[in-house]
């Protein structure tokens, strides 16, 4: 083990990771019966019927349903996947989005080949902006005539969040595809430049867990890192309040 | 008929027309055959490179790294890594294991299983080879390009690949090998339906030939929209144009020049409804010479005849509506997930039932442990662990976690190298007889088999490990991250093995070259097989058959009513 990582699954930092690491337990253990079932009689056909002198082959048929056997054990195995396990659990996490009025809403930008973070502030509110503001004082180029702006917090390839509610990310790209991939969570999402897609999770721990870039995005596809601060909601009220506003001049 | 008296008798007899710009299927078949294998070669070449950085990341190449990297004094860098990475994943697909199953064992052995004196296209079937070996080069020599070869990955998404050097050498390579690909399939489709010998319907044909056949139909459906989008691509590269770019873009901090509009999205559409149906014509013909082998090693009919062609034919109609199951996490419609969630468990049961009937075919046979038959029996287990490792990534919900981790890279290395490779080893060394007239080694070969075997899991078997502890694919460091820390061991294990499976195919190519001039002699039926290409001879002379052949019974007709050991199917009366 180191910290959160060891040779299985990262530990499960949010609410839906036991979810999904059900499911890859169950599959996994299903697929090793199978395989291991199907090896046995696999090896004993082999030797059981090795070419003995004096002994010829014989010819083998059985019943068309008979033969389809095999099939139709795994068309039911899947069948139960999807329906008790594939549909309701997509829908939770992928097809549902909490409201945001119960949630902490933050903007992700991807780019190459950090994490611009984007905090609406104590006004819940984004303030405009627009890429052409862009600088390295200004890295989500926010714009400071809009009012909404003002109390916004912007940092760079670090992710502050509160425990005890829903984080919702909106996700996009500056330049090309990214994709915000937290272990701990089980949250992967691509950045699609064009788009604004909305993930979120929950987390179900304090502490310090990595974001990584799981699609292609160049040269440093390796190094675009970043952390995920999870903090007690008052220690989040603390962090926040304590962040210089993007717009505001020193 | 002038045409068809070139298929018989005297072929040309001049060195360049026989060999070089041959018409003659056997020839082209061959072509391709040492094409694809030298492809292959340099693909595997490629990727023993990218596994020293994974293993030993930033470390200089021992010995041979100055030699080969003289510039870097070595190292692999960032660039070099992503060129690495891009071209072995497009040089192997589409310039080995394609090439190899389709068109060199299709090419040299569908006619003759059908009875035909040669492909219904043959000048056509040569165009064919003489674009795609261009394709290739042209495809190879962009490493020595300015800019190097193309480094976004051998899906190629935009807006990454627009933007990167060394695509546009890419999607014109694309372009010529596809229009290859595209003749042939053609050539095979025409050649099973309007060339076959009399008596042999398509319920008589070899398994091999329908799994050739259905290939085809997916090449030729599948392939023309990727070159319809490769041109796209194209155009925005070099036209200005923005089909997959839209508006707003900075790279670097400036304003891309683009109208906008695009949507990068498209591409991965256009990309995967290719790219599926692909894995299947990287596993039918498999499939197929898995059949053949299996049929004629345990002296008995095929189990199931009907339901392998039943199967075969879904997988490739299912394969065009499974395709987005490679973006469930693209930003695509989340609930467009649920549809191919759906299609994806579907087409898994046909492939199941390919597997059991193969499995099946072993009870009740006298089976005979010939190399080819070793490595046919081991793409059982082997494809078995590939396709079950799908299951939890065609599941949208654990797909979340297993989305672009080493998972997927095992996953489907275990299908097309477990899978594919083993399964085209075996007709190397079930055809060659009839290719040469000679026999490999089969002490050589055994031992091309157990290395390749144990190499070939010790390679893949680590990255399910490494993927499920969350290593991300295509990381030229992956030590750069914390949770890929604990498991970087095993990627050191993975690349030991690579390089071990170098090792083990030189006694292949020994065994290959030395049996081609010194191999043992061997008739025109050297494994009493029922088919019809061993019903002439070793090789088989301009035109194949002596007369044209004519078929009376089913293709693997071991041990049948009892009245003889193996009948094949041209030999019209058994004498009880
Ligand atoms: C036999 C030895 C082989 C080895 C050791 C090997 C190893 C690898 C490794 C380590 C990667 C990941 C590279 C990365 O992280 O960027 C990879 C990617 C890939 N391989 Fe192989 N491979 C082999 C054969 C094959 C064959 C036969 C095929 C195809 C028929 C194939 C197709 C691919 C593809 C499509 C990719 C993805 C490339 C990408 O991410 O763009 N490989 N291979
Ligand atoms: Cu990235
Ligand atoms: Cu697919």
């Amino acid at each position: 083990m180191n910290g959160n990582y060891g040779w299985g699954l990262p530990i499960q930092a949010s609410t839906f990771a036991k979810e999904i690491d059900l499911g890859i337990y169950a599959i996994h253990g299903i697929m090793f019966a199978i395989f291991i079932l199907w090896s046995v009689f696999f090896v004993y056909l082999l030797v059981r019927y090795r070419a003995r002198p004096g002994v010829p082959s014989e010819h083998w048929e059985t019943g068309t349903l008979q033969s389809m056997i095999p099939d139709l054990i795994v068309l039911g195995i899947e069948i139960c996947l999807i329906l008790f396990y594939a549909l309701p659990a997509w829908s939770r996490i992928k097809m549902t989005v909490p409201p945001e009025g119960k949630s902490n809403v933050v903007e992700i930008v991807a780019e190459q080949f950090a994490w611009t973070v984007h905090y609406p502030g104590a006004d819940a509110k984004f303030g405009r902006s627009n890429a052409a503001l862009v600088d390295a004082q200004n890295p989500a180029g926010l714009d400071a005539a809009d009012d909404a702006g003002k109390d916004d917090v912007v940092t760079v390839n670090e992710l502050h969040i509160p425990l005890g509610k829903p984080t919702v990310v909106y996700l996009s790209s500056k330049d090309v595809i990214h994709s915000l991939f937290i272990p701990e969570f089980r949250v992967k999402q691509d950045a699609m430049p064009g788009m604004k897609i909305p993930v979120w999770f929950e987390p179900t721990l304090t502490g310090k867990f990595e974001i990584g870039c799981a699609q292609l995005c160049g040269i440093a596809h390796s190094i675009m890192r970043a952390d995920v601060f999870v903090h007690t909601p008052e220690e989040y009220e603390k962090w926040l309040a304590a962040q210089h506003p993007q717009t505001q001049p020193y | 008929m002038t045409h068809h008296d070139s298929h018989h008798g005297h072929g040309p007899d001049d060195f360049i027309s026989k060999y070089v710009f041959s018409v003659d299927h056997k020839v082209i078949g061959l072509q391709y055959l040492i094409t694809s294998l030298l492809f292959l070669l340099f693909g595997f070449i490629l990727i023993m490179v990218l596994r020293w950085q994974l293993a030993y990341p930033d470390q200089p190449i021992p010995f041979i790294g100055n030699l080969i990297l003289g510039s870097t004094g070595g190292v692999v860098t960032p660039e070099l890594y992503n060129q690495l990475g891009a071209m072995h994943g497009t040089i192997m697909i589409f310039l080995g294991v394609v090439p190899l199953g389709v068109a060199a064992f299709g090419n040299y052995v569908l006619p003759l299983q059908i009875g035909a004196p040669d492909m219904a296209f043959p000048r056509l079937n040569m165009m064919s080879y003489w674009i795609y070996l261009p394709g290739g080069l042209l495809m190879l020599s962009s490493f020595i390009m300015p800019g190097g070869a193309a480094q976004s990955g051998w899906t190629s998404y935009p807006p990454l690949s627009i933007i990167n050097p060394g695509q546009t050498v890419w999607l014109l390579a694309m372009v010529l090998i596809i229009t290859s690909s595209l003749l042939g399939s053609i050539n095979f489709l025409v050649t099973t339906l309007n060339m076959r010998a009399e008596g042999m319907s398509l319920m008589r044909m070899p398994i091999f030939v329908w799994a050739q056949f259905v290939t085809a139909v997916l090449l030729l459906l599948a392939f023309p929209p990727l070159e319809a989008a490769s041109i796209l691509q194209l155009m925005d590269r070099v036209a200005g144009t923005s089909f997959y770019l839209p508006a707003g873009l900075v790279v670097n901090g400036e304003a891309l020049k683009v109208s906008g509009g695009g949507q990068p999205l498209l591409w991965q559409h256009l990309f995967w409804f290719l790219a599926h149906p692909e894995v299947y014509v990287l596993i039918l013909p498999a499939m197929g010479i898995c059949a053949e082998i299996i049929a004629n090693n345990t002296r008995k009919p095929l189990f199931g005849y009907k339901e392998l062609v039943g199967s075969m034919m879904f997988i490739g109609g299912m394969s065009f509506v499974v395709w987005a199951h490679h973006m469930f996490l693209s930003g695509m419609s989340a609930s467009l997930g649920n549809f191919f969630l759906v299609t994806t468990m579907i087409i898994s049961v046909p492939s199941v039932a390919v597997l059991t009937c193969l499995v099946y075919s072993l009870k009740g046979g006298s089976i005979r442990f010939t190399t080819a038959m070793l490595f046919a029996l081991a793409f059982l287990p082997m494809f078995g662990i590939g396709g079950l490792t799908g299951l939890p990534l065609g599941i949208t919900v654990t797909d979340i976690y297993l989305h672009d981790t080493y998972y997927v890279i095992g996953h489907f290395h275990y299908v097309v190298v477990t899978g594919s490779i083993i399964a085209l080893m075996a007709g190397v060394y079930h055809w060659f007889p009839k290719w040469f007239g000679r026999k490999m080694s089969e002490g050589l070969g055994k031992l091309h088999f157990w290395t390749t075997i144990v190499c070939m899991n010790g390679i893949f078997f680590p990255m399910f490990i490494t993927g499920l502890a969350g290593q991300q694919r295509r990381l030229y460091d992956p030590t750069a991250q914390l949770h890929n820390l604990t498991t970087q061991p095993l990627n050191v294990v993975s690349s030991v093995f690579a390089w071990l499976l170098f090792l083990a195919q030189l006694p292949f190519i020994w065994n290959f070259f030395r049996s081609i001039w010194h191999g043992e002699k061997v008739g025109d039926n050297p494994w009493e097989a029922t088919t019809l290409e061993w019903a002439c001879p070793s090789p088989p002379p301009h035109g194949n058959f002596e007369k044209p052949p004519k078929v009376y019974r089913g293709p693997y007709e071991y041990n049948v009513g009892k009245k003889a050991a193996w009948v094949p199917q041209h030999v019209a009366e058994v004498k009880a």
